[in-house]
């Protein structure tokens, strides 16, 4: 062969690495959204492919709640959008145990009004916040709403709600579903903490529910009147100069004290998502946090004395992301909970990618970042997911918003953002270094994710088929059976923009159990119960959480889907208080009313 | 990133005056034999390589830089077993692989991507471009300056490229600083860090004046570690720049200018495609100028003698 041949062939093959794939994907995608608009039309024919279908019936439903966004100095009018990003939010609750679930959202404008939407049984949802003395919560001076969280801190069977804000949190009791008492200063709640993230945990299983906030700006900042304004993060990925965090043991006597310093928790990173779930199997929760401008953190808990910080030796603090979301759920029906985490993934600006952290299989505390292997990994500028199974097939599926700050059409702030946040701390971290955002936009305008899970391993994508079609810029995603007849419908929290409820119609052959829990020995919400379903040869764990995903809580009943199989073998319960208990062959559904063994 | 010395014409070598090896250190080992006195005599050509190594272990022990070890392995394996066979194809015998480990190592950090294969297509690509896109015996483009600027060209859903992951604080620069400020200094290039570093800055207060961006903004890249890998190792890459210092310098300014102008139409990629453009104009401009120049010296050369000077 001569070398003019050589290199001929070289040239040709040159070529072809430099332009072949390219192509191909090219094709391949336009193959793949020509395929979604030719089945999109048929409805009937999704819900025999997909098992279900979801209807945006907020309007139907007596919704109009629009989040308004929190003020802030006028220092920071330039970058303003992407400061006040965050306030949207909902968590799914029974608040007067009628046994249809309700919900609260909040807003975080100065004198706005959250909502606690009471679900009147037939569809349609009122607003009784104002009545029960929810609503008005975002007081000049007293910072903007960002969430609640809901349990029942003195186990008089009522769920109580902690309203957690960039500013001072608000506690209130519920007094037997009709009012709420506000109890923040007797309680002992701490003072200005602009709180991101919060949950309730029983971290010492005591039977007293605890606290854990994590702030998010620094408690020295008051956004709405800035002293200075160096407060952005030092870095984009390696920031410890965000809020403190604060676990608030419960005494049983209506107070809550601070023991953060004394378990050994010291973060100082930008949390945005926390869940409590028990990842070792020792019946303690532990506390994985999801952080913005850094790595992850997951605080393990020993025997409710200690919290020992193996993020790195897990394998889940390791690369820094911008972490914003935290839920779990048992994937591959294995009886082991991972976790899903959402990033940034902007196309040819910033590939984070979310991570799916998949536990080890030999018991061992140790993940794998399962996301792109699975392909739950691009979500765009991911916010709010939720495990569930929103098909009841038997596994879990996943609902996924996204969208930052949808400004402008056709215009876009990235190449500025990637500029300054490649710079050094003294730069990046003074806001009057920001470029004015002018009204463009920061990954908005984003198509949300709905995968399906096909239970070996891989996740379809079909939000547009299946009728989640928004482009708001969501935040929190909250799954609840509103109607009682065992499909998951979804809420989302939308930041500057409308609550939507997608009502989730599900294909009628498919089956499926729910359990609602209450402790007596364990903390009467039963947070921190773990329920492993058995049928048909397969096993499905959950475990029961207050804080889920971004700024949301899912209903505290708990819904496995059973696919065609209408026969449940048995269910088995660990307790928060470490009791066991097993259920055979609990009808299918329905849903069940558990209590725990006295 | 810098490529090293070869004895392949189509490797990238550090053909730098003045730093070969220091022969005379060897005096006393004249006895020693070769193949040991090889093994202990430190080769420029391994320069660049230990250091960039340093640099990668130092980020990720420390900052956990790269998206895994695995995709950085991928990429080095992948450059050096092309180098390999396309260096027997070629040239009929396997290449030092110097050249190649430090385009793997260049790609492992500097693009960014959730999937394997961007690795190891943009090792193969950089490594195979130095073959293909030739020019009087000469390739034009830094090899991962254009296996990067190609893989964000036509990935942009699978591939970004290095920008935050290296922290912003104070001490990574300085180790970047002090071993890039080593490498250069030894291959006696920092006249064109400097170069560009002056430019950059004085075209970051240009676009401060057109845009209205605060000047702390636009400078703002230059103080991430990332940047100054780009400074000190693909823009002095000594064989795809011209030769003369002036000459490096000029290229270097063209660079910075390049970069503004794609900076103002908000490129987010600016550095690497400065580079791609401008680089390889500035080899073929200075190859044609030497082609003429050898072309008007044999004319010269052939043309009879004035019958003066003949006389």
């Amino acid at each position: 062969m001569t070398i003019q041949t050589k290199r001929t062939f070289v040239t040709f093959a040159f070529v072809g690495l430099l332009v072949g794939p390219a192509i191909y994907m090219r094709m391949t995608s336009h193959g793949h959204s020509h395929s979604q608009a030719a089945v999109s039309q048929d409805r009937e024919g999704l819900l025999k492919r997909y098992g279900f279908v979801l209807q945006e019936s907020s309007g139907e439903a007596g919704i109009d709640f629009v989040h308004h966004p929190p003020r802030i100095d006028t220092r920071l009018d330039h970058i303003a959008p992407q400061v006040a990003a965050m306030g949207a939010s909902v968590a799914v609750v029974d608040f007067d145990r009628d046994g249809w679930q309700d919900f609260y959202v909040t807003d975080s404008a100065p004198n706005s009004l959250n909502r606690l939407y009471r679900n009147e049984h037939d569809g349609t949802f009122v607003d009784v916040a104002r009545r029960v003395g929810l609503a008005d919560l975002n007081g000049p001076g007293t910072g903007a709403c960002m969430g609640s969280v809901w349990a029942d801190i003195d186990n008089d069977g009522y769920e109580d709600v902690l309203v957690y804000k960039w500013g001072t949190v608000e506690l209130f009791r519920n007094q037997l579903g009709e009012s709420f008492e506000r109890v923040t200063e007797s309680a002992g709640m701490p003072a200005w903490d602009n709180v991101g993230c919060a949950t309730w945990l029983d971290y010492d299983c005591d039977g007293w529910i605890d606290l854990f906030l994590a702030g998010y700006w620094p408690d020295d900042v008051r956004l709405e009147q800035l002293e200075h304004t160096r407060i952005m993060p030092e870095s984009f990925e390696y920031a410890n100069n965000g809020g403190r965090k604060w676990l608030l043991r419960n005494t049983g006597n209506g107070k809550f004290e601070d023991v953060t310093h004394a378990v050994g928790i010291d973060s100082t990173r930008w949390t945005l998502a926390v869940v409590a779930a028990d990842f070792n199997d020792d019946t303690y929760p532990d506390l994985f946090l999801a952080n913005d401008y850094g790595v992850s953190e997951l605080y393990v808990n020993d025997a409710g004395k200690r919290f020992r910080e193996q993020g790195k030796e897990s394998g889940v603090g390791y690369a820094p992301k911008s972490g914003m979301n935290a839920a779990v759920g048992d994937v591959l029906n294995q009886g082991r909970l991972a976790i899903y985490e959402s990033n940034i993934s902007e196309e040819g600006v910033l590939i984070q990618g979310n991570n799916l952290w998949f536990p080890a299989s030999d018991g061992s505390l140790q993940f794998d970042n399962l996301a792109s292997v699975m392909g739950v990994e691009l979500g765009g500028w991911s916010f709010g997911a939720q495990f569930g199974d929103l098909n009841n097939d038997g596994f879990v599926d996943l609902y996924l918003t996204n969208g930052y700050v949808s400004g402008d059409q056709g215009t876009s702030y990235w190449y500025d953002f990637s500029q300054i946040t490649g710079g050094h701390s003294k730069i990046i971290s003074e806001a009057k270094n920001w470029p004015d955002m002018k009204g463009r936009s920061l990954a908005g305008y984003q198509s949300k994710r709905v995968w399906l899970n096909d239970g070996a391993g891989q996740f379809q994508e079909v939000s547009q088929l299946v009728g989640a079609t928004d482009q708001y810029d969501g935040r929190a995603v909250a799954l609840a059976d509103l109607n009682n007849q065992g499909a998951l419908d979804v809420l989302v929290a939308n930041q500057r923009g409308p609550l939507l409820l997608y009502r989730n119609r599900v294909a009628v052959d498919r089956h499926w159990i729910g359990f609602e829990l209450t402790g007596t020995k364990s903390n009467r919400s039963a947070i921190g119960a773990r329920v492993r379903v058995h049928w048909n040869g397969q096993q499905q764990l959950q475990e029961l959480v207050a804080a889920s995903g971004y700024a949301a809580q899912n209903q505290r009943r708990l819904h496995f889907g059973l696919g065609e199989h209408a026969e449940v073998d048995r269910v088995e319960i660990r307790w928060p208080s470490g009791e066991r208990q097993v259920i055979e062959r609990p009808a299918a559904d329905q849903i069940h009313q558990v209590e725990e063994p006295r | 990133m810098s490529e090293t010395h070869e004895s392949n014409p189509y490797a990238s070598p550090t053909d730098v005056k003045g730093v070969s090896a220091p022969r005379d250190t060897a005096r006393d080992d004249e006895h020693m034999p070769y193949e040991l006195r090889r093994w202990f005599s430190f080769d420029n050509r391994f320069l660049a390589p230990a250091l960039i190594t340093c640099i990668l272990l130092g980020g990720q022990l420390t900052f956990g830089i790269l998206e895994s070890w695995t995709r950085t392995l991928l990429a080095i394996g992948t450059a050096m077993l092309i180098e390999m066979v396309l260096g027997k194809v070629m040239v009929g015998k396997f290449p030092h692989l110097a050249s190649a480990y430090i385009s793997g190592i260049s790609v492992g950090i500097l693009i960014r991507s959730p999937h394997f294969w961007p690795y190891a297509l943009c090792a193969a690509l950089s490594i195979t471009s130095k073959y293909v896109l030739r020019w009087n015996n000469r390739h034009l483009w830094n090899p991962s300056n254009f296996g990067v600027s190609a893989m964000l060209f036509l990935y942009p859903a699978a591939v970004a490229s290095l920008s935050i992951q290296w922290g912003n604080f104070l001490w990574p620069m300085i180790v970047v600083w002090g071993l890039g400020s080593i490498i250069i200094g030894r291959l006696k290039r920092f006249h064109i860090c400097l170069t560009y570093i002056v430019s950059f800055i004085v075209l970051s207060g240009v676009r401060t004046l057109i845009t209205g961006v605060p000047f702390a903004s636009n400078v703002a890249p230059l103080t991430g570690p990332m940047y100054q890998l780009f400074v000190f190792f693909m823009i002095t890459d000594p064989r795809t720049t011209v030769s003369g210092k002036r000459g490096q310098c000029l290229v270097a300014l063209l660079v910075a200018v390049a970069e503004m102008l794609l900076r103002l139409a908000q490129v987010i990629h600016a550095p690497y495609y400065a580079l791609f453009l401008v680089g390889p104009t500035a080899m073929a401009a200075e190859l044609a100028w030497k082609k003429r120049e050898k072309a008007a010296d044999c004319q010269i050369a052939d043309s009879p003698l004035p019958e003066s000077n003949a006389s």
